[in-house]
C-alpha cells in the first residue's frame, strides 16, 4: 500500500508542479510587477488617456459582442437542437470552426471581405458602417472568435432538458409562454450564463484578429491587448503591466461571478465535475433531438 | 411558419459571420494567380515558419498529453486540500489574453529576473528563442487535454480498473490496458484541439519571440510580417494554407465525435 | 474452512460500515450476504476481495491470513454489479484478460475461453463488444471473465441487480446450476431476500454493519434470531407486550410465556400463514373486521383489524380462500396458531426459542 501512496503523491506533485510553473508563476510575476510601484502608480497608469480609452473601448466592444452572441447563439442552439433540416450537420460542424482557425487568419478574412474593396464593404460604408480600422470591425472580429461559446454551452443543456418537464407544465395548465419562462429558462440558465460570461472574457483578451481588422489607432481602435503590445514594444513595462492586470482582474471577477451564479446548492466542485454526462466537446449532430 | 423563419435566420447568421469570410479568402488568395500563390507559400521564410510551427506544436502536444493525463487523473481520482484551486487554475489560460500571457513570460524570464539570470548563466536562451515560444504555446493549450479527460474519467468510474485488479493486473498494467484505452477518444479530441490552438497561437508568441526573421518566426508570425510589409498576396497565401489545415483538423474533430459516441454507448 | 473472517471492522472516516463481523465459509458453499442498502454486506465482500483494507480484524482464505495480500494476489474472482466489462475489448478478449496477465500460453487461453463460452452459452457472441450485448449476456461475460483464471473463491456483488425481473429469475436458476457443476466456493451479495433464500445454501443477514444471523434459508425464515431478521425476511406480524403472570396479553390475545420472568418487555412475532381466518364469527375465539383483500397470484392476503385497532395480516392459499365467502367490512374470526418471542432490536435471545402453540379455540364447528 505504501508504494501506491508514493505513486499517488508523485503524480500529484507532477501535476501541481507543472501547473504551478506554467500558470501560477507567470501570474505571480505580473502581480508582483504591477504592485511594486504601489497602488497609486497602478491607478495612474490605467488612467492615462490612451490606456483608459483602450480599456473603455475593449469593455464596450466586448459587451456589445456578448449581447449579440447571446441572442444569436441562443437562437442557433435552439434551432440546432430542436429542429431537423437539411444541412444541420454542416452548420453544427461549422460551429467548431473558430476554435480551429488561427485568430490572425480570422482577421485577414474579415478584413478581406468587409474591407472597402468589396461590394459588401462599400455597401456597408455607404450605410455609414465602416468595418476596417473602425469600431464595428472590432465587434465583428470578437463575434467571430467567440461564436461557439454560447452555442456549445447551451446545446448539452437543451438536449438534457426533457420534454417531460415541459409537458408536465402544460398538463398543469401553463401556456407555452409561461412554461418557457418558468420551466425551460431556469433549467437552461446555467448553460446560458456560462456561454455568455465565457464570451465576454474571451472577447476582452482577443488580439490577433483585432490587430488586423481594426489596426492600432490609439484612442480610436486600439483595444487593451493591442495597447499592451504597443507598450511592450516601446519598452514600457509599467504601462503594459497595469492594463494587463486590470484586464486580468476583470476576467477573474467575471469568472468567479459565473461560478457563484451557476453553482447548484450544495456543490463544491467546478463546472466539469458537475457536467460529467458528456464533455462539452462530444456533441454529435445526430444525437441532437 | 416560425420554424422556417428561425432556421433561415440562423443560416443567415452563419453565412454572414463564418461562411462568407472563409469563402472570400479562399477565392481572393488566388487573385494574382496560382503561380504567385505557390511561390509565396514555398519561399524560405514561409517554409521556415511552417517548420517552426510544426516543431513547437509537436513538443507542446507531447508535453500536454503526458502532463494533461496526469493532472486529469490526479484531479478526478485523488482527494486533497487545494483540489478545487487546482481545477480553477487550470481553466485560467482560456481567460488570459495571449499578449498578456506572453508579457507574463517576459516578466518571469527577463534579463533582470532570477529565472532569467539563472538560465542565462547556464547558457540557455529562454526569451526570444524556442523555450519561451514553447512555454507560451504550452500556456495557451494546457487546459484542452485535461478538460477532455476529466468528465470522461468521471463517467467511466473505477469499476473496470478494479475488475482488472481482481484479475491480477498490477497498477501499470491496469493503466496501460484498461484506463488508457478507455480514454482513447478523449485523447484524440484533446490532442486535436491542442494542435489547432498551437498552430494558431499568435499574440503570445509575437511578444515572446521577438519575431526574428528566419529564427523565431512561426507561420502566424510570418503572416503578420507579410501583412505589415503590405505583401497581401503572401499573407493571404500562407493564411489560406493554415485555413486548409484548420479544416482538416475540424474534419478530424467531427469524425472523432462520431466514433466516440458510437462506442461510449 | 475455505474462508474465515474474524472480528472484521471497517470505518470510512467516522462512519463504521462494518462492526465486528465473524463467520466461516465452507469449501464449495454458496453463501448469500443479505441486507438492506448500507448494511455493510458489500463492504464485507470487498474486504474479502482485497478491494478495501480492513480497519480491524482478520481475513483468512484457505487457512492463510490475507490481510496484507493485494487483490491481485488473492486469486479471487469478482463479479461487479454493473459488470465492469472492458468496453474496448471483445467478449473473447474480456474473458482472456486474466489469463493474459497470468501469462498463459496462447493455445491454453483459446481453449479455456472456448470452454467458458460454451459453459455460459456465449459462443455466438465471441467477437462482439459489450455495447452490442444484452444485459443478461453482459453479466454472463462478467462471470466467465472472473472464472477463467480458476479462482479459489467467487465473489458476486448484486450480480442480478441491473437486469429486469424475468431475466433475473433465469440468471438465478442458471447460477445455481453453474455452482452445482463447478463447485467453487461462492459468496454473493443481495438485498433481495427471495433471491438469497432461493440461491443460497446458507444466508448471512446484515444490518447496520453488524451480523444479525447466519443460517440456512429455513432457519432464518422460521427461527429469526432478532427482530430485524424477522422483519426483513418474509412478512411478519409483530406486536409488543410485557410479561405478566407468565403471559403476554395484547388486546384480547394471550400468549403464554412460561419460562420468562414478569415485567420483561417482548415482541411477539407470527407469520401471516399462521393466522387462520374464517368468515364464521364463531369458528375461532378471536374476532376482528376484514379490512382488505389482496390477490397475490399464488395466494391471498387478508388484512384484519381487531377491536383494539391492531392490524394483522393473514395469508391463505387459493383453495382455502375459495372455501369461504369473505366480504370486506364484515366481521371475521381468527386464531394465531404459531408464534415466536423476539428480542428487542439490539438484544438477542438464545436462538432456540421454540415456536409456541396458542390455544386456538374450537377447531371444528
Amino acid at each position: 500500500m505504501t508504494t501506491h501512496r508514493l505513486l499517488q503523491l508523485a503524480l500529484r506533485s507532477a501535476a501541481v508542479g507543472y501547473v504551478a510553473l506554467l500558470i501560477l508563476f507567470p501570474l505571480v510575476a505580473i502581480a508582483h510587477q504591477s504592485f511594486t510601484g504601489g497602488i497609486d502608480h497602478f491607478i495612474q497608469d490605467i488612467s492615462t488617456p490612451q490606456a483608459s480609452s483602450a480599456l473603455i473601448l475593449t469593455l464596450e466592444a466586448a459587451f456589445i459582442t456578448t449581447v449579440i452572441n447571446a441572442l444569436f447563439g441562443t437562437l442557433s442552439a435552439i434551432v440546432l437542437v430542436r429542429y431537423e433540416f437539411p444541412g444541420r450537420w454542416f452548420l453544427n460542424a461549422l460551429v467548431d470552426l473558430p476554435f480551429a482557425i488561427p485568430t490572425l487568419v480570422t482577421g485577414l478574412m474579415i478584413a478581406a471581405i468587409y474591407g472597402p474593396t468589396t461590394i459588401l464593404g462599400t455597401w456597408l460604408q455607404q450605410g455609414g458602417v465602416s468595418v476596417l480600422y473602425d469600431k464595428p470591425g472590432i465587434v465583428l472580429a470578437m463575434l467571430f472568435v467567440t461564436m461557439p461559446f454560447t452555442i456549445r454551452s447551451l446545446q448539452p443543456v437543451l438536449m438534457e432538458l426533457e420534454r417531460d418537464q415541459e409537458e408536465a407544465a402544460f398538463s398543469l395548465g401553463a401556456s407555452p409562454w409561461t412554461t418557457f419562462w418558468k420551466v425551460t429558462v431556469p433549467s437552461v440558465l446555467p448553460g446560458l450564463l456560462t456561454g455568455v460570461f465565457l464570451t465576454f472574457v474571451r472577447a476582452l483578451g482577443e488580439f490577433g484578429s483585432i490587430v488586423i481588422v481594426a489596426g492600432n489607432i490609439p484612442m480610436k481602435t486600439q483595444v487593451a491587448s493591442v495597447y499592451v503590445y504597443g507598450e511592450i514594444e516601446s519598452y514600457n513595462p509599467q504601462g503594459a503591466t497595469s492594463v494587463s492586470v486590470f484586464i486580468l482582474l476583470i476576467s477573474f471577477l467575471v469568472l468567479v461571478l459565473l461560478e457563484r451564479l451557476t453553482r447548484p446548492p450544495g456543490e463544491r466542485l467546478p463546472r466539469w465535475f458537475r457536467w460529467s454526462k458528456q464533455p462539452l466537446s462530444m456533441i454529435r449532430p445526430s444525437e441532437i433531438g | 411558419m416560425i420554424r422556417r423563419l428561425l432556421i433561415s435566420s440562423v443560416w443567415l447568421y452563419f453565412a454572414l459571420l463564418l461562411i462568407s469570410p472563409i469563402l472570400y479568402l479562399a477565392v481572393h488568395s488566388f487573385d494574382e494567380g496560382i503561380a504567385a500563390f505557390w511561390s509565396e507559400v514555398t519561399k524560405p521564410e514561409a517554409l521556415h515558419g511552417f517548420l517552426l510551427t510544426i516543431e513547437i506544436t509537436a513538443i507542446v502536444l507531447v508535453l500536454n498529453l503526458v502532463f494533461g493525463t496526469i493532472t486529469a487523473l490526479v484531479l478526478v481520482r485523488q482527494h486533497f486540500i487545494g483540489r478545487t484551486i487546482l481545477s480553477g487554475v487550470i481553466d485560467l489560460p482560456f481567460s488570459v489574453s495571449p499578449v498578456i500571457a506572453g508579457f507574463m513570460l517576459i516578466l518571469l524570464f527577463g534579463p533582470e529576473t532570477i529565472l532569467g539570470t539563472f538560465f542565462g548563466t547556464l547558457g540557455v536562451k529562454v526569451l526570444f528563442a524556442m523555450p519561451a515560444m514553447v512555454l507560451a504555446t504550452l500556456f495557451a493549450t494546457f487546459p484542452f487535454v485535461v478538460r477532455e479527460l476529466t468528465p470522461l474519467l468521471q463517467t467511466i468510474g473505477t469499476d473496470a480498473e478494479e475488475a482488472a485488479r481482481t484479475l491480477g493486473a498490477n497498477e501499470w498494467q491496469v493503466f496501460l490496458k484498461v484506463t488508457l484505452p478507455m480514454l482513447r477518444w478523449g485523447f484524440v479530441y484533446g490532442a486535436t484541439l491542442t494542435v489547432a490552438r498551437a498552430i494558431g497561437e499568435f499574440g503570445a508568441v509575437l511578444v515572446v519571440s521577438g519575431n526574428i526573421l528566419l529564427v523565431t518566426q512561426t507561420a502566424t508570425l510570418h503572416i503578420y510580417q507579410s501583412y505589415v510589409d503590405f505583401n497581401y498576396v503572401g499573407a493571404n497565401a500562407v493564411a489560406l494554407t493554415l485555413l486548409a489545415v484548420s479544416f482538416a483538423i475540424l474534419t478530424l474533430l467531427e469524425l472523432t465525435k462520431a466514433k466516440a459516441a458510437a462506442t461510449v454507448a | 474452512m475455505k474462508i474465515e473472517v474474524r472480528g472484521l471492522r471497517k470505518q470510512f472516516g467516522s462512519v463504521p460500515a462494518v462492526s465486528d463481523v465473524s463467520f466461516q465459509v465452507k469449501e464449495g458453499e454458496l453463501l448469500g450476504l443479505l441486507g438492506p442498502s448500507g448494511s455493510g454486506k458489500t463492504t464485507v465482500l470487498r474486504l474479502i476481495a482485497g478491494l478495501e483494507t480492513p480497519s480491524g480484524g482478520d481475513i483468512y482464505i484457505d487457512g492463510k491470513r490475507v490481510n496484507d495480500l493485494s487483490v491481485q494476489d488473492r486469486n479471487i474472482g469478482f463479479v461487479f454489479q454493473h459488470y465492469a466489462l472492458f468496453k474496448h475489448l471483445t467478449v473473447f478478449e474480456n474473458i482472456a484478460f486474466g489469463l493474459k496477465i497470468k501469462k498463459w500460453q496462447p493455445a491454453d487461453i483459446t481453449q479455456r475461453v472456448a470452454e467458458l463460452l460454451q459453459l455460459m452459452s456465449l459462443d455466438a457472441v465471441e467477437h462482439r463488444y459489450p455495447h452490442q450485448l444484452s444485459g443478461g449476456q453482459r453479466q454472463r461475460v462478467a462471470i466467465a471473465r472472473s472464472l477463467a483464471p480458476r479462482p479459489s473463491v467467487l465473489l458476486l456483488d448484486e450480480p442480478f441487480g441491473a437486469v429486469d425481473a424475468k431475466v433475473r429469475q433465469e440468471l438465478r436458476e442458471w447460477l445455481i446450476r453453474l455452482h452445482d457443476r463447478l463447485n467453487v466456493t461462492s459468496l454473493f451479495v443481495t438485498h433481495d431476500q427471495e433471491e438469497a433464500m432461493e440461491v443460497s445454501g446458507r444466508i448471512i443477514v446484515f444490518s447496520k454493519g453488524k451480523l444479525e444471523q447466519i443460517g440456512s434459508p429455513a432457519e432464518v425464515y422460521e427461527e429469526p434470531a432478532t427482530e430485524f431478521v424477522a422483519r426483513f425476511i418474509g412478512a411478519m406480524n409483530i406486536l409488543e407486550g410485557t410479561v405478566m403472570n407468565g403471559t403476554v396479553k395484547i388486546g384480547s390475545l394471550e400468549f403464554p410465556a412460561p419460562n420468562i420472568p414478569d415485567q420483561v418487555q417482548l415482541q411477539v412475532g407470527f407469520r401471516p400463514y399462521y393466522v387462520k381466518v374464517s368468515e364464521d364469527p364463531t369458528r375461532y375465539r378471536q374476532t376482528a373486521t376484514l379490512r382488505h383483500i389482496y390477490f397475490l397470484g399464488v395466494a391471498y392476503r387478508l388484512e384484519i383489524e381487531t377491536a383494539e385497532g391492531l392490524i394483522l395480516r393473514s395469508r391463505m392459499n387459493k383453495e382455502e380462500f375459495r372455501q369461504y365467502r369473505f366480504e370486506v367490512g364484515r366481521p371475521v374470526s381468527f386464531a394465531v396458531t404459531q408464534f415466536r418471542f423476539l428480542p428487542q432490536e439490539g438484544m438477542s435471545f438464545p436462538s432456540s426459542t421454540p415456536p409456541q402453540l396458542l390455544d386456538a379455540g374450537p377447531l371444528t364447528p
